[in-house]
């Protein structure tokens, strides 16, 4: 009876974890399939899930009207740099605020996080002129650095969360034996934090690939990354939805494909700290 | 032979440096994904064989996106964009702030007067060409012959409301999913409000009178919203306070619109081969009531140079040449009639070959029966025909918008939303400093 019990109730958690996913996954599947629609298809009244005539016209038109490799370079370089630029400075930030606390850390952390509640328009002007008077506007190296700045603070927290799980008495053990700070951060601690440290990138790369504000406003052309090739595709007025979807698949496909692979570390380190 | 050697090294040089000068002239130009524009970057051969040492490099956003990125640049002198893509809208805000190069000196040949006269007032400024329009719309009223017949009817080339407003009932087969009228209903400046300012001059309405005092309290604003939502919810398709141009596109092109009064560039997308009912779509004149004004608008995509741009030259050169009598002939040679960039030029419309294309005609009826300069039956102080050429204009009219988009769906009053109109339009205006 009470197998049973057990059954049923892991049948219908089953049914209720993929109905939920896949309604959350919708959306994107829709995506999909539209880019691979026509135009008239894309609109019409009776959507057909399946049953319509499949084509490659969309992809073929979106690639002969960009260039698809460069944004997505860009995309790459803006993505990786910006989470690298920003574990150089949270890793530090983090394993102090965890191993050397002061009274003020709690109110440093927030501070941190309250950068996160302005609306980053409420700053477009000021960055904007900064980026002129620096040359940078346009540039790779300038959104490589507002990115870095914008997740900053969720790099330092998820760290921060990671390191305060690490037992402070191996770093006391590591002393003893006479390990001095640089080597207690390389060899200790790091390696124990590498799984925390490799989710917390992951996530960065991700809300940097997806970020559509700095990238769409702080570029035109030879810094533009994905974001501003699938805003190419969008109109006011006429037929685009189809083309308009292949250029959102091709965009999110990379990072789809990586978050696929690496969902066990991204699950793991957006739960991780969070029962307690 | 060690002369020659030396020549030729020199020559080398000569070229090397010759193509890095030429190299470094790359004209930026931000603009928005329609049909002309993309039509426009694949003929681009033709513009750089004729000025070698110009490239071009471009920028492809979403309108709204494109608005605020050139906005940022151009209030901020960024100086990211040599030739930008605006709307009627920003041109004259833009002139008079003294961010746009003034165009008078496009070239002996540009001839500047062949430009039809309603799209030349909405971009000069004191008499001064600001912006070369690139391409011009109206709107105006298509409808389904076969349906019109059916109801026993004949559409007049210059329809009244009354018409409009009998005939969408007689269309109306609602067991059959056919609608007899599908309007824009979906809250914003350049939705429903374009739609609704321009069908409000026809009934006598205006944002403001002429010591800019919100007018959104008087008896023909009223009556416009008070038509409007009548014949919407009696003849207008369901949920139509969420349609746009796209929407109203896709309910007309699969045959559930009797009629549709939109932008006239729509008329190419419901008459070609992908859409059902391409054999019997007819086009009028947009609706008036009698009071000498006509509910279409008046809009159209140009091309500016913003001040303090480092290639002011080559800029001038490509705006010239995109907005030529030579390209519209390019664009005819390669893409056909039909797809020339429509409602520019007054020589595109006596050309023989343009005037058999079915909707040419009424594009520059509708056109030119739109006044920016004068748009409404009483005087105003703002230019614009289905905006207010003013910078609060924005955000003013995409909250009534919403206001007028909730009256729609049943969610507040006509009286209400008109009254919270007034009461929003008349506190940002006094804010703003504007009524004297």
């Amino acid at each position: 009876m009470a197998r049973q019990v057990t059954l049923n109730r892991r049948l219908i958690n089953t049914a209720v974890a993929w109905s939920l996913g896949l309604l959350i996954f919708f959306p994107i599947l829709w995506t999909i399939l539209t880019s691979f629609k026509t135009e008239a298809e894309a609109i019409s009244l009776q959507p057909s899930l399946f049953g319509f005539d499949w084509t490659l016209e969309n992809y073929q038109e979106v690639n002969a009207r960009s260039n698809y490799p460069r944004f997505f370079a860009n995309s790459v370089i803006i993505a990786v740099g910006s989470t690298l630029l920003g574990l150089c400075i949270a890793v530090p930030a983090a394993w102090a605020m965890a191993f050397v606390p002061s009274n003020r850390t709690r109110g440093i952390l927030m501070w941190m996080l309250s950068t996160k509640m302005l609306p980053p328009v409420g700053v477009l002007i000021p960055i904007y002129l900064i980026f002129r008077e620096f040359g940078l506007l346009d540039s790779r190296i300038g959104l490589v650095f507002v990115l870095m700045m914008v997740n900053l603070p969720i790099i330092i927290w998820m760290l921060f969360t990671y390191f305060r799980e690490i037992p402070g008495e191996i770093l006391e053990a590591a002393r003893m034996d006479g390990a001095n700070m640089k080597s207690e951060i390389l060899y200790v601690l790091t390696p124990m934090a590498v799984p925390g440290i490799a989710s917390t990138m992951l996530l960065c790369v991700i809300l940097a690939w997806n970020e559509a504000f700095w990238t769409l406003v702080l570029t035109t052309t030879q810094a533009a990354p994905l974001t501003q090739f699938i805003a190419s595709f969008s109109s006011p007025e006429g037929l685009f939805y189809a083309k308009l979807s292949a250029a959102s698949t091709m965009a999110i496909a990379p990072v789809l494909i990586l978050g696929w692979f690496s969902q066990k570390q991204l699950v793991r380190g957006l739960t991780f700290g969070a029962v307690k | 032979m060690k002369y020659f050697k030396k020549a030729a090294l020199a020559a080398a040089t000569g070229a090397i440096l010759a193509a890095g000068a030429a190299q470094a002239e790359t004209v930026t130009i931000a603009t928005v994904n329609n049909g002309d524009m993309v039509r426009m970057q694949k003929l681009t051969d033709d513009f750089t064989s004729k000025n070698p040492g110009i490239e071009l490099e471009w920028v492809t956003l979403e309108e709204n996106a494109l608005r605020q990125q050139v906005t940022t640049d151009i209030a901020t002198k960024g100086g990211q964009f040599d030739v930008m893509t605006i709307g009627t809208y920003e041109v004259p805000i833009w002139a008079q702030q003294g961010w746009l190069v003034p165009l008078d000196d496009l070239g002996a040949d540009y001839d500047i007067d062949d430009i039809l006269p309603a799209i030349r007032g909405g971009l000069s400024v004191d008499g001064s060409l600001y912006a070369a329009p690139f391409y011009g719309e109206s709107s105006m009223v298509m409808y389904r012959t076969d349906l019109m017949e059916a109801a026993g009817m004949e559409m007049p080339e210059a329809p009244t409301w009354d018409f409009i407003a009998d005939a969408a009932r007689a269309m109306t087969d609602k067991d059959n999913d056919i609608y007899g009228i599908c309007l824009r209903g979906k809250a914003g400046w350049g939705e429903n409000m374009a739609f609704l300012t321009a069908t409000a001059n026809s009934f006598g309405a205006r944002w403001f009178d002429e010591e800019w005092n919100a007018q959104f309290d008087s008896p023909q604003w009223a009556e416009t919203l008070n038509f409007y939502v009548d014949l919407m919810n009696e003849a207008g398709p369901p949920g139509a306070s969420n349609n746009g141009f796209n929407e109203n596109l896709t309910l007309f092109r699969n045959g559930q619109c009797g009629m549709w009064i939109d932008a006239t560039v729509a008329a190419s997308f419901v008459t070609n081969e992908e859409s059902t009912v391409a054999d019997s779509v007819g086009f009028a004149l947009a609706p008036d009531n009698g009071l000498g004004k006509r509910g279409n608008w008046l809009w159209a995509w140009s091309l500016a140079i913003p001040a303090g741009t480092q290639q002011e030259e080559a800029a001038k050169k490509f705006v010239a040449w995109a907005t030529s009598k030579d390209y519209l002939e390019l664009v005819a040679e390669n893409e056909g009639w039909a797809n020339v960039p429509p409602g520019t030029r007054t020589s595109l419309y006596e050309n023989p070959e343009y005037q058999k294309v079915p909707f040419a005609q009424m594009t520059l009826d509708s056109i030119n029966s739109a006044d920016p300069t004068n748009p409404t039956v009483d005087p105003v102080p703002y230019v614009g025909v289905q905006f207010v050429a003013i910078p609060e204009f924005q955000g003013m009219a995409t909250a009534v918008g919403q206001q007028f988009s909730a009256a729609l769906a049943g969610q507040t009053t006509v009286e209400s939303a008109l009254a919270n109109a007034q009461a929003l339009t008349q506190r940002t205006m006094d804010r703003a400093g504007y009524p004297k």
